[in-house]
């Protein structure tokens, strides 16, 4: 008799392969959106970093184009890539601290008792990363024009500097699961932190390779962000040509499948 | 009787303040997550910057000749190793303060002015360590400073006041909020204070409105000052309009932090 009044889409340990993913991912979204707009200490970084690093690297740098050989005269050309790629990566980082709360209270417990398939938790969690920068790529190019940023390919140019900065936002957000999986506290979010701006750093964020000198440039290279940020910078340093943007295309691809593997690999210690 | 209490109050006072000094340094030294990131990032982004921007040492007038663009980023290094543990020195009042260490001080015999100035000595030897540290890790490489022992104590005697005028203004916040993520919220505002200077890059080559509040900024002041010690060689006007601008700090942050911390006695008592 009992049996028989108990729903059937009570999920099963690997979860619920008959209920949608779509609502759960929905409801986390939303969740994550609501927080950010009713958290004050949350949205102010969102707003004021892209200005801060828009202003300041291409107001500090400016005198960069002045070296031999610098790829282009209008600073907010270059810089204005580096600062969207660099913002959007904290999006991840706040994802991250996000989840390491939610891991710390208990709250992700009970999502993963929501009647959906598991995967769907940390999927929206990269989703809501990348969702989230929009705001500092809506925020650098808009005080990139401002101060003069041209497009020499047109529209293209904001495509690939989109997809970069939605690229680096997912990208830093499995690096943060991974973390946050293996940790299981708000602190690990310093660890994530580093990761972060090791990459953003050891990268052609302020100078192209050609113009490094020592030993950077042999670490750059190596270093997918760079093929990634030349991806994001090919429709305003040069006209987007093709050559310039697969290898990024390509750096997306296999960073993505090494840090969803190292994400899964957290991930099961959680969920075995 | 009156005349004899009075130095031995004193002597008390030194005393607490020397045994809370010492737990201060010996928390800090003991938490390697409080030290390392200060130690790490500034070393990690002067040899970033040193390899990315290399040449701009080879534009006429930059640095003098003979000198290289890693000695110029020498006293950016140290001020943020300093920024790292001033800010963190005042983080650690604010654990104390919500963890109820402060309120347990407080309800002992301990003398007010001693929690204060214990506090701050452990984020001065944190600073005067981390100048010496930054030097002898970035010598090997060729960062050199032309103005000789002078030229280090000078970069060391601004470290340490640096170390004490943030510190106290960190201390004063933890005092106010108790809370030590708002202590670690005031980073970012130092960090870009830092930015609009020259401590990363030569004002010469910035231009416009950017440029003149680069120029304005006292920080431009205390960075340039060090720098004269470093490339140029040991100057006494450079090294006290380093060390005026320091004190400047010092006195507004002492004052915010008194004045913090007596209303936060007022309120504990």
């Amino acid at each position: 008799m009992t049996a028989t009044s108990v729903p059937h889409e009570v999920p099963s340990a690997s979860g619920a392969a008959s209920v949608p993913p779509w609502p759960l991912i929905r409801q986390i979204l939303h969740r994550s959106a609501t927080s950010l707009r009713r958290i004050p200490a949350a949205i102010i970084p969102v707003i004021v970093m892209p200005i801060f690093f828009t202003v300041a690297f291409s107001g500090t740098f400016r005198g960069l184009t002045e070296l031999p050989g610098y790829p282009t005269d209008n600073i907010y050309n270059w810089m204005v890539p580096y600062a969207c790629l660099q913002t959007a990566s904290f999006a991840a980082l706040a994802s991250a601290f996000s989840l390491g709360r939610d891991l710390e209270t208990g709250f992700y417990d009970r999502l993963l008792l929501a009647p959906a398939p598991r995967w769907t938790v940390p999927t929206a969690s990269v989703l809501w990363a990348m969702v989230r920068a929009l705001l500092p790529l809506t925020i650098t190019l808009s005080l990139g024009i401002l101060g003069g940023m041209t497009f020499p390919a047109g529209p293209a140019a904001v495509w690939w500097l989109a997809v970069g900065a939605f690229a680096v936002a997912g990208l830093g957000s499995l690096w943060g699961l991974g973390v946050m999986y293996r940790l299981q506290r708000q602190s690990a979010g310093g660890l994530v932190q580093i990761g972060l701006f090791v990459v953003m750093f050891l990268s052609v964020g302020t100078v192209p390779l050609e113009l490094q000198q020592g030993w950077l440039p042999y670490v750059a290279r190596w270093n997918p962000l760079t093929y990634i940020l030349d991806m994001a910078r090919s429709g305003f340093i040069g006209t987007g040509a093709w050559a310039d943007i697969w290898p990024g295309l390509v750096a997306i691809v296999v960073s993505a499948a090494l840090l969803a593997w190292w994400a899964e690999r957290g991930w099961r210690r959680l969920v075995p | 009787m009156t005349v004899a209490s009075a130095p031995t109050r004193r002597t008390h006072t030194v005393r607490q303040a020397a045994a809370l000094g010492r737990r201060a340094v010996v928390r800090f030294a003991r938490q390697p997550s409080s030290w390392l990131p200060a130690t790490v990032f500034p070393l990690l982004l002067v040899a970033v910057n040193a390899s990315a921007m290399g040449g701009v040492a080879d534009i006429p007038g930059v640095v003098p000749p003979g000198t290289t663009f890693l000695m110029f980023l020498l006293p950016a290094a140290i001020i943020q190793g300093v920024m790292f543990g001033g800010i963190n020195g005042g983080s650690e009042l604010a654990t104390d303060i919500q963890g109820g260490f402060f309120d347990r001080l407080v309800a002992s015999p301990v003398s007010r002015p001693a929690i204060l100035v214990g506090r701050l000595s452990g984020a001065v030897a944190f600073g005067v360590v981390q100048a010496v540290f930054f030097q002898v890790v970035l010598w090997p490489f060729g960062a050199d400073v032309v103005g000789g022992p002078a030229g280090r104590l000078v970069l060391v005697i601004v470290a340490a006041l640096l170390s004490l005028g943030l510190g106290s203004i960190a201390a004063g916040l933890a005092a106010r909020t108790g809370q030590p993520e708002a202590v670690q919220g005031f980073f970012p505002l130092i960090f870009i204070l830092l930015f609009l200077s020259s401590a990363f890059f030569p004002v010469e080559l910035m231009s416009g409105w950017y440029r003149t509040l680069a120029e304005l900024n006292p920080l431009t002041w205390m960075v340039d000052g060090m720098r004269v010690q470093v490339l140029e060689g040991f100057s006494l006007s450079a090294a006290a309009t380093s060390i005026g601008v320091c004190l400047g700090i010092c006195a507004v942050g002492m004052l915010f932090a008194t004045q913090q911390l007596r209303r936060r006695l007022a309120v504990a008592s």
